[in-house]
Parts: C-alpha cells; structure tokens; sequence
C-alpha cells in the first residue's frame, strides 16, 4: 500500500491549501515549517504560511496553470526533513472558569470530566507554538490532551476578550485580542502577544512554547 | 486635511489591503471594493492603491481644508458640494473650506453599500506593516486603528503634481460588468477543499438558490441565510489559512463570507471562494440582498481576473487621455 498523499485545494485566485497526510505532531509540523522555508524562494510565491499540519500559500502572481505548484509542493513534502526551531518557554497564569471562562461548563458537558480534571489536564503540558492564525500575534499550539478535545460551537461567538484560553476542537490557544470566535472559552490570561511597532511584532513564532500554570479556578 | 463633520459613520481609512503579513496573524483587510478604490486613484494620477476614506453608513460628511482634487466612486449616495450635485463615478475639485455631503444609497439600476472619498496624493496615514489599512482587530493601520469620529483631521499626501482638473465620470463596474443569475445578483465561486464533503442535494440547493446577506453581516463576514448545507458526515478540521472570499460552514449549515477584515485562518468545513475577481460585487450589496452562486473552474477565475484587468486597463487608458486633453486646454 502507498503512504498517503498530501491534498492541494483551491483558495480562489488569491491562495492554496496544502494538507499533510497523518497525525498532527511536532516533528510532522516542524517539516511543515521547513516546506514554508522552501516555498517562500519561489518566485510566484508571495507568503507560505504553516497551520496546523498544512500550509497557506500566497501568489504573488496567480499561476496559469495550478497542477505543475501542486505537485512541486507535493514532491518538495517528501523530501521536506523536520526543522528544529529552538525557541523560548513564555510561562502565562490562567484563571480557569468563572467568568473569564463561560464555556467551561460545555467542555463539562461533552468530556464528562469536571472542573479540577480538565484544569489539571490542560495545565500539564508545555505546548509548542506549532503556528500563528486567527488575529494577529495569535498562536496555535500543540500538544493538547485529546480527552478535553471539545468540538468548536456551533455559532461563532461574536466577541471574546483578548487572553481568552479555548478549546476548539482537539487544539487550544490565548486571543491575543478581543474577537469573534467558535471556540469554547475556558479561561483567561493577561498577556501582550502583538505590539505593530515591534520587530517582530508578534510575541511568540512557531517554535516558542507556552506553559499554563494555574493562577485560580472559579466556579 | 479633510476633517470628518459625522458621528459615529463606521468609515475608515483603506488601501488595497495589507499583503505579507499573514506570517504575524496579520489579515489583509482593506476595501470592501477595491475596484471602487482603484478607480477613483486612477481618476486623481494617485498609485493605485493610495489610501481613502471608505463610508458605509450615510449621511456622512467632510470639510475639505485646503483647495484639494478628489474623487468619489462605489456607492451612488447624491453626494453634492457645497450643495451642488456631482456626478456618481467621477472627480472634482474642492475649494478651501468646502464641504462634501453624501447621503443615502440611491437605489438605482445598480445600487451599492459602500462610497469611497479619494484624494489626490491619497489619504497619508502612516503605513503599519506595509499597509494604511484599518484592521479593527488589534487595533492596526488607519486612523489610529479604529473607525473615524467627529472631528478626525485626516492628513493628505502630495498630489502627483499635474492639473486633473476636469470633472469626469466613469460608468461603474457594477454596470459595466453585470453579472446576474435568473434576475439576481451573482457571484462566482470556485469550490475548496471539503465541497465533495457536502450532500449532493444540499451541493445542488447551493447553487440553484439564493442566499439572503443577514443584518450579522460586517467587514469581517457576511453571514447568509438560505437553504443549509449538510456534511456527509461530521468534519472538525485542524486549523489552516483563509483568505477573503472563504464561505466557511459552521455547523448550524448557514455559509459565512469572509470578507476584508476576516480572519487570516479558520477551522469550518470551506465548501468554496468567491472568486478574487467578483469579492468588490458582494463588498457591494447592501445587507438583505438576495444574491445567487455560481460555479466557475480555475480557468473560469482566471478569465474573469483577465476581465476585470482589461476593463481597469481601459478606464486608465480613458482617464489619461481626459486629463491629457484637460491639461492641454
């Protein structure tokens, strides 16, 4: 049996969606990064941005013919080896609960564990910042355990404050500002991630990792 | 300067957009029509992408402090100066102390959301990560990184230097370049990653039925009301980029546009992009627009980009030659 190839789909005129095949993980993202490397020193490239297991490729001219940058993407995958970004550890205090976390209670719901468990379970790890999205200094991370994974609500949120800790799906991140979002609110931080004047002016990159320490559960 | 005379108008400060900055979370923003935008920097000699003032809420109105060459296009509003009509599509020259007044959207045979004020030599906010834009989210580009106020003084570039004096107009695009679907407004779309996930019954009512633009609808996302579509089966998607165009279905089944100010990534199942060529036609409708999909391929997208290039090739070839003629007068 061959392994399983990667998809490329359209994003109008305007993008591509390159998906990697299998797991999410830190060494299948850390190829995603340097397949991000590499597509930026093609000239019809504008930005290849990584997600979570996949990558945005902008055009800087929109190519003719779309299958020949597919395929070299997909050759440029198998090749791709992980590259290792050592970055820093940025340590945030979360309030769980509460009012800073009003979705706690579906994560409840759909996980069946209760308060103490998920804060515990969420708080454990130290999550790499696997890619940035969403709004600007907004980072995705890796490494959640999968028994909180809470599906993203069915309506969007029109708007949540800016260090909002969620869950959406089987990920976690911090709003880095106040935002509509589908994900399901669990806590809240204090913490600048994006200053405009700053060089770079996102706090964390892919390759830093954040560690949530336990600053109060609420009821 | 140009000082803004309203009150909570929800206008801001726009170019074409902010470009390589996605890498930040950074989106692009920018005008909800960017043909509207170019247009009417190409009436005044500016770069096309020279910053405006774009309105979505009327009446709105600005003083102009110094004598000062501007043009208007996008929405018809029956703008007049110092009480005297202008033409929709067309530009003017403004004495010192004049004032510009737009009202209502005119419903007429095309009828549009949002007007843009450019000016000669563009409106000279700083750039921010390589763009004037007002992106709310973060606070970043604009005036400030928010809408404009009562009493905002908006400072202006150096205009290009030559006399444009004339006034012309331009037939609008939205006349010049119909695109209708069994009596309705159109759009065209090229079909995303997970459209083969989606029942084909509910494919089929995509794109045989209208979707109505709900009141939910702002320059991040117009959220659409119409028949839902259904997946085959339940998909949660890890996290990717997006761009404007994206129509994200969440799970209640009703689309959702991203348009300028949109998230630059997103985890809903994508049935399909607006096409690039026809984003400014529904940065166009007015909230409760019904308005029709329909399919294109890569090659469709592209034509219709190729379109829209030839007809902004001609607008400019048009203008130059007015203003030539105009000079030599």
């Amino acid at each position: 049996m061959s392994a399983p190839r990667p998809t490329v789909s359209h994003l109008g005129t305007t993008a591509l969606l390159f998906e990697a095949p299998g797991e999410t993980s830190l060494d299948q993202q850390q190829r995603i990064w340097s397949l991000a490397r590499l597509a930026e020193t093609w000239p019809e490239v504008r930005e290849a941005v990584p997600g979570v297991n996949n990558l945005l490729v902008s055009f800087r001219t929109v190519p003719r013919r779309f299958e020949p940058l597919a395929d070299r993407l997909c050759e440029a995958w198998d090749s791709a080896s992980a590259l290792s970004l050592g970055g820093r550890v940025i340590e945030l205090p979360v309030v769980y609960g509460g009012e800073g976390g009003p979705h706690m209670a579906d994560v409840i719901a759909h996980t069946g564990l209760d308060v103490e468990e998920i804060v515990a379970i969420h708080s454990a790890p130290v999550y790499p910042v696997f890619a940035l999205g969403s709004h600007p200094g907004y980072c995705y991370l890796g490494g959640m355990d999968p028994r909180i994974a809470t599906p993203r609500r069915q309506v969007p949120v029109v708007k949540i404050p800016g260090g909002a800790v969620s869950i959406g799906g089987a990920q976690t991140g911090v709003s880095a500002s106040d935002g509509p979002s589908g994900w399901n609110t669990i806590g809240s931080t204090r913490m600048r991630f994006f200053d405009a004047s700053r060089d770079p002016p996102a706090l964390l990159q892919p390759g830093d990792s954040i560690a949530f320490t336990v600053a109060e559960i609420r009821r | 300067m140009i000082e803004i005379l309203s009150r909570a108008a929800l206008a801001s400060v726009q170019d074409l957009g902010r470009f390589d900055a996605f890498r930040w979370g950074v989106g692009l923003s920018g005008a909800m029509d960017p043909l509207a935008l170019t247009c009417g920097n190409i009436l005044l000699g500016n770069e096309d992408g020279a910053a405006a003032v774009e309105m979505q809420v009327f009446p709105f109105s600005v003083r102009f402090e110094a004598d000062t060459l501007f043009a208007l296009t996008g929405a018809d509003c029956a703008a007049m100066l110092d009480g005297v009509p202008l033409l929709p599509w067309s530009r003017a020259q403004a004495k010192a102390g004049a004032v510009l007044r737009l009202d209502h959207a005119r419903d007429g045979r095309w009828r549009g959301a949002r007007a843009y004020l450019c000016v000669a030599g563009g409106i000279d906010v700083p750039e921010v990560l390589g763009s004037r834009s007002t992106q709310l989210r973060g606070a970043i580009g604009g005036f400030d990184g928010r809408m404009l106020r009562e009493g905002d003084r908006l400072p202006l570039g150096r205009a290009a230097g030559e006399s444009r004096g004339t006034e012309i107009a331009l037939v609008p695009p939205g006349l010049a370049l119909p695109l209708e679907a069994d009596g309705l407004p159109a759009v065209r779309v090229l079909p995303a990653a997970e459209y083969g996930r989606f029942t084909p019954a509910s494919l089929d009512a995509f794109w045989r039925e209208p979707f109505r633009i709900t009141p939910q609808s702002d320059r991040y996302g117009f959220r659409l009301a119409g028949p839902g579509l259904e997946p085959v089966a339940p998909m949660e998607l890890r996290s990717h980029g997006i761009v404007p165009g994206v129509i994200q279905v969440p799970h209640n089944g009703q689309p959702i546009v991203q348009m300028c100010e949109g998230q630059p990534s997103g985890g809903y199942p994508k049935v399909g992009t607006v096409i690039e060529a026809d984003l400014w036609r529904l940065g166009q409708m007015p909230i409760g627009t019904r308005f029709r999909f329909l399919a294109t391929d890569w090659d469709g997208a592209l034509a219709a980009l190729d379109e829209r290039q030839a007809w902004l090739a001609e607008v400019r070839r048009l203008a130059d030659l007015l203003s030539a003629r105009s000079a030599a007068r």
